[in-house]
């Protein structure tokens, strides 16, 4: 288990326990974090699970794919650190990851 | 006004299972889906993903299990409404005979005897993207949809988005534009190669303009817009003349008007029984992912079960005087023979 803290647009933050393995994304819908919609469930078709990775934890998280890519087009206030939590796998090397959710996700 | 034992709104897999249950019992179903196509979320989100958990399927793709519906389902000819949605219901019967006008947006009106609600996680429609004070400009200056191109004529519009929808209007739209802006957030576009092209060759010749970047205000008054704000990436600001604005950022699923038709509502689900699925209104059924009930799971197989045991309760509503035997396809001659299989 891996910690991973999530700050709503507000700056409303919490910390929640992470499986590695599982998604950031479904990290957040487990422990009832607000700010994640998660329509499609995690299909990468959706666009509403956009987080804001901090930059510090930019290198560790990496670049989001080419599928991903095409998918933030759907997203709003699309930044550089941007990515699709529903993308990214929780590993050890993700412990204490910050992400930020944005105001709104579609 | 078209006649119809059942009105099946949605047609996911959830809606088209139900023509099945509801075909062996001989009764009729008209479908309507606000979506161009059949498949509901199978066909929309997901249709290259595979599913897992259908019975009898260890793996099946979205669009897999669509099709084999429509092959199941089709001994029952189903009557598709499609690119519609429901806007009003009114009950004109009585609990033990219920009766309903239902109206699309298209206009389309159906007298029905029972209303199944398939919605799945509601209607899919635009995004909108959120622009502080763009709901005041809905309608005039801000559109989602075009139905009548010449009322674009001698605009200065600004197209947002890079999929195929908004490349298709940026060339649609151009030769009768007074200018167009094609605006998206990246200089990597998502739509066919050609139109990419077609695109980029007008900008090169001036006919058109490109700005990478995305739209963070709009500037107008009394629902007439003038002018828009884009901001780039390096976070530099343009004020760009426009008059009418298309934003074009995908769909999103939203309740609609379910929520207005007497149902009783639960954070946006309609509440069911678990013996009939029916809800709070005599005559109106809700099943799959819209539903909600003690120990729901939101799963495929869960809306097939609910579509079965809905079916039974319609019949007493369709066919007052008949009872109901219970058989089954394997040794039903009657039920093959409405299979086509007899």
């Amino acid at each position: 288990m891996v910690d991973i803290t999530f700050t709503d647009a507000k700056g409303t933050s919490r910390t929640v326990k992470a499986d590695v393995g599982a998604t950031v994304m479904e990290t957040a819908i487990r422990n009832s974090v607000p700010g994640i919609d998660a329509e499609c469930g995690g299909a990468c078709s959706c666009a509403t699970c956009h987080v804001y990775v901090d930059e510090a934890w930019l290198a560790a998280v990496g670049p989001a794919e080419q599928m991903e890519e095409d998918m933030l087009d759907f997203a709003f206030e699309v930044r550089p650190n941007s990515r699709l939590s529903c993308q990214i796998k929780v590993t050890e090397a993700l412990d204490g990851l910050k992400v930020t959710t944005p105001s709104k996700q579609g | 006004m078209i006649t119809t034992d059942v009105l099946i709104i949605g047609a996911g897999p959830i809606g088209l299972f139900a023509v099945f249950e509801l075909g062996l019992l001989d009764i009729k179903a008209h479908l309507v889906d606000i979506l161009p196509k059949r498949g509901g979320q199978c066909a929309e989100l997901y249709p290259e993903k595979p599913i897992y958990d259908i019975p009898g399927f260890p793996i099946v793709t979205g669009q897999g299990l669509i099709d084999n519906l429509e092959t199941q389902i089709a001994p029952f000819h189903p009557q598709y409404h499609l690119s519609e949605m429901v806007t009003s219901l009114v009950s004109k019967g009585t609990p033990t005979a219920p009766r309903f006008e239902i109206t699309t947006d298209a206009g389309t009106q159906f007298d029905a005897k029972v209303v199944i609600i398939a919605a799945g996680g509601g209607s899919f429609q635009p995004k909108k993207p959120p622009i502080a004070g763009i709901e005041a400009f809905e309608g005039r200056s801000v559109h989602y949809a075009v139905r009548k191109m010449d009322s674009m004529r001698g605009k200065n519009i600004m197209i947002v988005g890079g999929g195929d929808s908004a490349l298709d209007w940026t060339l649609n739209l151009q030769p009768i534009a007074k200018r167009i802006t094609l605006v998206h957030r990246r200089d990597v576009f998502r739509a066919a190669p050609h139109s990419v092209n077609t695109m980029r060759s007008w900008v090169a010749e001036g006919a058109m303009d490109l700005i990478i970047g995305q739209v963070t205000a709009l500037h107008g008054a009394e629902g007439v817009l003038g002018s828009a704000v884009v901001r780039s990436d390096d976070g530099t600001e343009q004020t760009v003349a426009c008059d009418a604005l298309m934003p074009f950022f995908g769909l999103t699923m939203k309740l609609g008007p379910i929520a207005e038709w007497g149902l009783n509502l639960h954070e946006n689900l309609v509440p069911a029984d678990t013996g009939t699925f029916e809800t709070n209104v005599p005559g109106i059924f809700a099943i799959g992912d819209i539903n909600t009930y003690p120990g729901k799971l939101k799963l495929i197989l869960s809306g097939f079960h609910e579509g079965a045991l809905a079916a039974q309760k319609v019949h007493r509503y369709v066919y007052p005087d008949k009872k109901l035997a219970f058989q089954y396809t394997t040794s039903s001659t009657s039920l093959q023979r409405k299979l086509g299989v007899a």
